[in-house]
C-alpha cells in the first residue's frame, strides 16, 4: 500500500543527479572542442617543424627544384609542380567520367536494379584502400599502359609533357591510378544531388517538348551544380592530399622534368618516402612541404564550403 | 513553333511520333552511349582490382600464411600473421579513441548546441579535418608524440599508429552522430523531459539508443577506413618482423597489413611481391566486409 503511494510522490532529484547532468554536458563540449585542438595542434605542429627550414630558404622554397639531402639544399619546386599537375589532370579525367556516371545510374536508361548495382559498385571501389590500388598500379596497370605510353612519346616527342621514354613509374601512370581513387567521390556526391533535384523540374522540362539530355543539360545539372561543384571540389582535397597509391607509382624522384612520362614527385609522396629515415634539416624541410600541401588542401576544402553555400538554389 | 512540311499529316495533324534522323534525338542518343561507355569506364578498375587480389592474393591463402612471420627479404615462405594481428590491434586503438571523442562530440552538436557561433565552428572543423590529408596526420603524431617519446620513452609505437588513425576517423564519427540524433523526433525528447527524466538521462537513454543504427553505420565505415590507410603509420607505427607481445607491444614498433603491402610491394624481391598480394586479400575481404556489414545495418534500419 505504501509503496504504490511512494510511485506517486513527487520526488526531489538529488545533487549527485543534477552534478551528472551538468558534468556530462560540460564533458559533451570538452569532447567536441577536441576537433578544434586537434585542428589547431596540427597547424602548429607542422608550422613549428617548418620554422627553420622557412627563414633559410623564405618564399624561394617554392620555386626552386633541387632537393639535395647530401648538401643540405632543399626546394620543394618538383613536388609542388607534381602535386598541382597530378591533381589538377586527374580531375580533368574523373570529372567528365564521374558525372557521365552519374548521370547515367539517375536516368531511367537501363532498368533501376542494374543502376544500383553499378552505384554500389562504384561507392565499394572507395572502399578499397589506397596502398591496394598503388600494388595494382605497378603490378598490373603500369605494365597495361605502358605501350600506349610508348606510341605517346614516339608520336608527341616534340610535346614538352611527351618528350622523355616511360621507363615505368612515372607522373601518366600516378594521375590514372588517381582518376580511379577521385572517381567514386564525384560519381556518388554527383549522383546525390541529381537524385535531390524536385522531379516536376524534370516533368516540366519534358513537358515542354525537350530530349532527355536536354533537360539532363539544361536543367537538371544546372539544378544539382552546388553538390557537383562540391563534390568536385573535395575530389581536389583528396588528389592533392593521396599519397600511398600515388608514392608506389610517380618514381619519386627529385628531379624536375616537364615530361609527364618521366618519374615525378609530389609534395604527399615525398613525405611518406622521406619521412622515415630524415634527420635535422631535412625534417625541417620536409616538414615545410608539409605546410604547403596543408594550406592548398585547407584553401581547397574552405573554398569547397562556401562555393556549395554560394551555389545551393532552394526549391 | 513552325513545323515543316514532312512534319505535317494529310489532314494537317502535326506529325508527334518519334523521328529516329531528327538532329537532336541523333545527339541525345549519342550522348546516352557516351555516359553508357562511362559508367562502364567507372566499374572497370573495381572489377580488375578485385579480379587480380582475389585471384593473385587468393591463391596464396593457406594455413601457414595465416599462422607465421613474414620470412626475411629475399626469402621464400613465410606469413602475414603479425601484420594480421597488428592491423587489428592498431585499429582498435584508434576506435578506443575516436569512438567516444567522436560520439561525445555529436552528442554536444545536435542535443546541446541550439547552433550557437561555437558549435557552427566545430562543424566548420569537422569538415576541415576531414579535409586533411592522411599523410599530415602521420606527419603531427610524428612531431608530437614520436620524436618527443612520450609514451614511456617509445619512438615508434602502435599506440602512435592508433593515435594517428583516430585523427582520420574523429571527422566521420563526428558527422554521422550528430546527423543519426538530428534524425530523432522531437517528440521523444520532449516525452522523456516531460516524464522528469534529466537531460544526461534523455540523451543516455531515449535518444542515444534510438540513433543507434546510423550512428553504428558510420563508426563502422570509418573503421573500415582507417583498416585500410597506411600514409599515418609508415613513420608512426613503423613496421615490424616480430611478433608483438602483451601489454609493452602497444608501445612497440608494430607490423600492420597496409605497411606490409606498402613495404614488400616495392621489394626487389617475387616472394616479398607475392605476399604483398596475399596481404591485399586479406585486408580487401575485411574491408569489404565491413563495408557490407555497414550497408546491411543501414537497410535493417529503414525497415
Amino acid at each position: 500500500m505504501s509503496e504504490s503511494k511512494e510511485l506517486y510522490l513527487l520526488r526531489r532529484r538529488p545533487p549527485s543527479e543534477k552534478v551528472v547532468d551538468v558534468s556530462f554536458k560540460y564533458l559533451a563540449v570538452t569532447l567536441a572542442s577536441m576537433v578544434a585542438v586537434v585542428l589547431f595542434a596540427i597547424l602548429i605542429v607542422v608550422f613549428w617543424g617548418s620554422l627553420e627550414s622557412m627563414g633559410r630558404y623564405g618564399l624561394k622554397f617554392l620555386v626552386t627544384s633541387n632537393w639535395n639531402p647530401v648538401d643540405d639544399e632543399y626546394g620543394a619546386f618538383t613536388a609542388i609542380y607534381g602535386t598541382i599537375v597530378t591533381s589538377m589532370l586527374s580531375l580533368l579525367i574523373a570529372v567528365p567520367l564521374g558525372v557521365g556516371t552519374a548521370v547515367f545510374i539517375t536516368e531511367n536508361i537501363i532498368p533501376l536494379r542494374i543502376r544500383n548495382v553499378i552505384g554500389v559498385m562504384v561507392e565499394l571501389l572507395a572502399a578499397i584502400p589506397s596502398v591496394v590500388l598503388g600494388l595494382w598500379a605497378i603490378f598490373v596497370m603500369e605494365p597495361f599502359i605502358r605501350p600506349f605510353l610508348e606510341f605517346l612519346y614516339a608520336t608527341f616527342e616534340w610535346l614538352p609533357i611527351f618528350s622523355s621514354p616511360p621507363i615505368g613509374p612515372g607522373t601518366a601512370p600516378a594521375i590514372l591510378i588517381l582518376v580511379v581513387m577521385i572517381l567514386p567521390i564525384i560519381t556518388s556526391i554527383s549522383r546525390d544531388s541529381l537524385n535531390q533535384v524536385p522531379d516536376k523540374l524534370r516533368q516540366a522540362a519534358y513537358g515542354v517538348g525537350t530530349t532527355r539530355w536536354g533537360a539532363v543539360l539544361n536543367v537538371l545539372l544546372p539544378a544539382a551544380i552546388s553538390g557537383i561543384v562540391g563534390g568536385v571540389m573535395l575530389a581536389l582535397g583528396r588528389a592533392m592530399g593521396e599519397t600511398m597509391a600515388v608514392t608506389m607509382i610517380i618514381g619519386n624522384s627529385n628531379n624536375f622534368s616537364p615530361s609527364l612520362l618521366a618519374p615525378g614527385n609530389t609534395i604527399a609522396a615525398m613525405l611518406a618516402n622521406q619521412f622515415g629515415e630524415a634527420d635535422g634539416s631535412q625534417v625541417s624541410s620536409l616538414m615545410y612541404a608539409a605546410f604547403i600541401l596543408m594550406i592548398l588542401s585547407l584553401a581547397v576544402n574552405v573554398f569547397a564550403q562556401w562555393l556549395v553555400k554560394r551555389l545551393s538554389l532552394k526549391y | 513553333m513552325t513545323f515543316s512540311s514532312s512534319h505535317r499529316l494529310a489532314n494537317g495533324v502535326p506529325d508527334l511520333a518519334y523521328k529516329q534522323g531528327l538532329r537532336r534525338n541523333l545527339i541525345a542518343r549519342l550522348l546516352t552511349v557516351i555516359a553508357g561507355l562511362f559508367a562502364a569506364i567507372a566499374v572497370l578498375p573495381l572489377i580488375a582490382v578485385l579480379v587480380y587480389v582475389l585471384i593473385k592474393g587468393g591463391q596464396k591463402i593457406s594455413l601457414t600464411l595465416l599462422t607465421e612471420l613474414p620470412p626475411p627479404p629475399g626469402l621464400e615462405g613465410g606469413g602475414i600473421a603479425n601484420a594480421i594481428i597488428g592491423s587489428i590491434v592498431v585499429t582498435l586503438i584508434a576506435a578506443v579513441i575516436a569512438i567516444p571523442v567522436g560520439v561525445g562530440g555529436g552528442i554536444f552538436l545536435a542535443e546541446y548546441s541550439r547552433g550557437g557561433k561555437f558549435a557552427q565552428f566545430i562543424r566548420f572543423g569537422t569538415n576541415v579535418l576531414s579535409g586533411v590529408p592522411s599523410i599530415i596526420a602521420g606527419v603531427f603524431i610524428y612531431g608530437t608524440i614520436v620524436t618527443s617519446r612520450i609514451l614511456f620513452g617509445n619512438a615508434y609505437s602502435a599506440a602512435a599508429g592508433g593515435m594517428a588513425l583516430s585523427i582520420l576517423m574523429l571527422p566521420t564519427v563526428i558527422k554521422t552522430t550528430d546527423e543519426g540524433l538530428k534524425l530523432v523526433s522531437d517528440d521523444l525528447r520532449r516525452g522523456a523531459l516531460g516524464v522528469g527524466a534529466s537531460k544526461f538521462v534523455t540523451v543516455v537513454r531515449i535518444t542515444l539508443p534510438t540513433a543507434f543504427t546510423p550512428i553504428a553505420t558510420g563508426v563502422v565505415l570509418s573503421i573500415a577506413r582507417a583498416a585500410g590507410e597506411t600514409a599515418p603509420l609508415i613513420f608512426t607505427a613503423l613496421f615490424s618482423p616480430f611478433w608483438s607481445e602483451g601489454i609493452d607491444g602497444v608501445f612497440n614498433p608494430i607490423a600492420t597489413l597496409s605497411v606490409l603491402i606498402y613495404n614488400f610491394a616495392i621489394m626487389p624481391y617475387e616472394a616479398q611481391n607475392e605476399l604483398a598480394w596475399a596481404a591485399s586479400f586479406v585486408l580487401v575481404l575485411f574491408i569489404l566486409g565491413l563495408n557490407l556489414f555497414a550497408r546491411w545495418l543501414g537497410q535493417f534500419a529503414s525497415k
